[in-house]
């Protein structure tokens, strides 16, 4: 697991998560699932494979190794689209190649040639290259945009029976400018085309950023959240550099369902990996109508608040006021003062959780939620737990009240419960989803006798439990705020 | 002004410097206040939104602290024989202390029952005390995975059936729902609901209902509670 840690007062405070095992590669394609495991291709047809979505390693090579494929999966077929080097760039062609499946194991793994579905000529105003495939969820209609830097990004119909173009005479439409890596999603009556801007390949020297355009059609105009046309420059900042690591491009959506969407996309540069152009992965959320790049969850301690209720999750112990218990009323330092109003003088340190939690009970503690009152057993330690798996983006973390080793996990009847102890079980490892909203879902790896894919959930102002996510609802959404 | 809750009596007696806040208030005998009424009938049911009307109620004793552990130990105390057990009928007394204290069967017109109301209209105090709240809910099946629902003003702890399965704390006010069992099982016919509701000063209720596992309120449930003297 790699821990970005960035100086002694940054790490007390929170360390950022970048993903486990190899994750070395250039120009990512969409990450798909075939089997169960995660694949994603880069330029020079290197692919990387998880199991999980958190750990990666070096996957087989596509019998194509062109620049910036992208991979779709679609009536049964996984269509890979690659460019093909036909010479010194713009004079370039997209390829589409498809298997049955993408594990090498599989009897399905097969891969056939599709032949060409967009090209350039040298001399036109287009680089047919850095393919994006996109099925519309409207109507099944198929497209693939493509296009970098010499001229314009296109657009062009496919045939989503086949993966190849649907009518090889039809004019590519242009769409946008001034980028490469191009993307679409759609999302809740708008087609976003996501373009990398600025420059690549040059380590931490990379200019690399994501930009968003909307249209209400799938040809444009894609403008900006300024009003300018993507075939005129714009672009909205989706994301940019930032902590340790530099130059991001080539988005790609990976929806897990539910409303939990998150997106792929390479750095130029890790700093923490020595400048290598490495995979991530991170949530994608939804802000007044345009994508925003989310963040994986940071190993800090946090306040646990319920959307719906606004109490916080707490240990059910009786909590000990900060500072101690003062008397209420008149009177107070000195007689004849304001009383509790006057306070107790200085400064009141941050409750030590060592000295009240020596009235705690020693053994396993239920959980309930109050209001939040800056209190030691209101206060939760989330941390990444080594070798333990995880998800697209994150490992599992544990959840422990901060300054002890008390555990956040679930019984066997789906409640919760707090253990005395963190042992590594699953019932007591957790998957922090950040949601479109900057909420967060929290499930548990497994829960005891349960099959389902529980989480969660708050029931009433004073208590939480386990229950089967709903996406609509408030109550298994949560803020995870710092103390 | 209306005195809502402690703090604010509080709040008040500091601003404006009184002394002593007194919260007994006699009442003309007879009446239960303007939210509740002697039940009418032998058997009730749950109102639209679940919520239980129907409580037999005993006069307040005296108790001091609304801290989990000072709610937990004024529960706790044994007041009268059979405190946990006893299925307690109209007109029931039981001698706690130096005092003969009466059971009361009422039913409410609101969602909640107001034991402000209740305690003011006998004459009793409604400041630090202890109300105990007994009904039963009467099931047609057994039915799993259910939450009881409350709500209370301040502290409170339930039973259903004998075990104890919600304690809220503190100066709070009834908020529905604030407080929710884990999943429990009410079983065919007569499930015992009992509650221990602790206040400070001022205003003091309490809200209950029952949650399906949708948590939607339960249907079909009936509610009676004894008639008149054993």
């Amino acid at each position: 697991m790699k821990c970005a840690l960035f100086a002694p007062a940054l790490a007390l405070a929170s360390l950022a998560l970048g993903l486990d095992g190899d994750v070395g590669i250039h120009d990512p394609s969409t990450i798909v699932q075939s089997g169960g495991k995660f694949y994603t291709y880069g330029t020079g047809g290197s692919s990387l494979v998880s199991d999980d979505g958190w750990t990666w390693r070096r996957g087989v090579t596509l019998p194509r190794r062109g620049l910036a494929p992208d991979v779709i999966h679609l009536g049964g077929r996984y269509y890979v689209y690659v460019a093909a080097n036909i010479g010194a760039q713009p004079k370039a062609a997209v390829n589409m190649i498809w298997s049955k499946s993408l594990d090498p194991d599989s009897p399905d793994y097969k891969w056939e040639e599709g032949g060409v579905v967009a090209s350039s000529d040298g001399i036109e105003d287009s680089n047919a290259i850095d393919a994006g495939v996109f099925l519309d969820p409207t109507d099944g209609k198929l497209w693939l945009t493509y296009g970098s830097y010499f001229g314009y990004i296109r657009l062009v119909a496919l045939d989503p029976k086949t993966g190849k173009r649907l009518n090889p005479t039809d004019q590519p439409r242009n769409i946008a400018i001034n980028g490469e890596a191009s993307d679409m999603i759609y999302h809740d009556g708008w087609y976003y085309l996501l373009v990398t801007h600025g420059s690549c390949c040059r380590g931490a020297d990379s200019g690399y950023n994501i930009r968003v355009g909307r249209a209400r059609k799938v040809f444009g105009p894609f403008l900006d959240n300024l009003g300018i046309d993507m075939l005129q420059g714009g672009g909205k900042l989706f994301v940019g550099s930032g902590g340790r690591v530099i130059g991001p491009g080539h988005f790609g959506l990976l929806d897990l369902g539910d409303g939990v969407q998150k997106f792929s996309l390479h750095w130029e540069a890790d700093l923490d990996r020595g400048g290598a152009s490495v995979l991530d992965i991170r949530p994608l959320l939804w802000k007044d109508g345009w994508p925003a790049a989310g963040e994986n969850l940071k190993e800090a301690t946090y306040e646990i608040e319920s959307v719906r209720t606004g109490t916080v999750l707490e240990l059910a112990v009786e909590g000990v006021p900060v500072g101690g218990r003062v008397a209420r009323g008149r009177g107070g330092r000195g007689g004849g003062g304001r009383g509790v109003f006057e306070g107790q003088g200085g400064v009141i340190p941050p409750q030590d959780v060592a000295e009240v939690s020596k009235n705690w009970p020693s053994g396993n503690i239920d959980v309930r939620m109050a209001n939040y009152m800056v209190q030691a057993q209101q206060k939760w330690a989330i941390t990444a737990v080594s070798n333990a798996g995880g998800y697209p983006g994150s490992p599992y973390f544990k959840i422990t009240i901060a300054g002890t080793d008390r555990a956040l996990a679930t019984t066997s009847d789906a409640e919760l419960v707090v253990l005395p102890a963190f042992t590594g079980g699953p019932e007591q490892l957790w998957r922090m989803d950040q949601l479109a909203d900057d909420t967060w879902r929290i499930m548990p790896k497994s829960a005891p006798n349960s099959n389902e894919a529980l989480v969660l959930s708050a029931v009433g102002s004073s208590f939480a439990t386990l229950a089967k996510f709903d996406p609509a609802s408030e109550k298994q959404r949560w803020l995870l705020k710092t103390p | 002004m209306a005195v809502k809750n402690t703090v604010n009596i509080i709040r008040m007696a500091l601003i404006f410097g009184f002394g002593a806040v007194s919260s007994t208030v006699a009442a003309g005998a007879g009446d239960l206040g303007p939210t509740l009424t002697s039940p009418a009938s032998l058997e009730t049911a749950p109102n639209a939104d679940g919520f239980i009307q129907r409580w037999l109620l005993l006069e307040p004793i005296a108790a001091n602290g609304l801290t989990d552990s000072a709610v937990q130990g004024a529960v706790k105390k044994q007041y009268f024989p059979n405190q946990f057990t006893v299925i307690p009928h109209e007109g029931d007394k039981v001698t706690v202390g130096a005092a003969e204290l009466t059971w009361h069967a009422v039913d409410t017109k609101n969602y909640n029952i107001n034991l402000y109301h209740f305690a003011r209209a006998l004459g009793k105090p409604t400041s630090d005390v202890l109300f105990w709240a007994v009904t039963l809910v009467n099931c047609p099946r057994e039915m799993r995975d259910v939450r009881l629902a409350i709500g209370s003003n301040a502290a409170s702890v339930w039973w259903v059936n004998g075990k104890e399965v919600i304690g809220i704390y503190g100066d709070r006010q009834t908020v529905i729902d604030d407080g929710v069992s884990k999943r429990l099982t009410l079983q065919k016919g007569q499930n015992i609901i009992r509650a221990a509701v602790v206040n400070g000063g001022g205003a003091t209720d309490f809200c209950a209902r029952f949650l399906d596992a949708a948590d939607k309120p339960i249907r079909g449930l009936t509610l009676t509670v004894g008639q008149g003297p054993k």
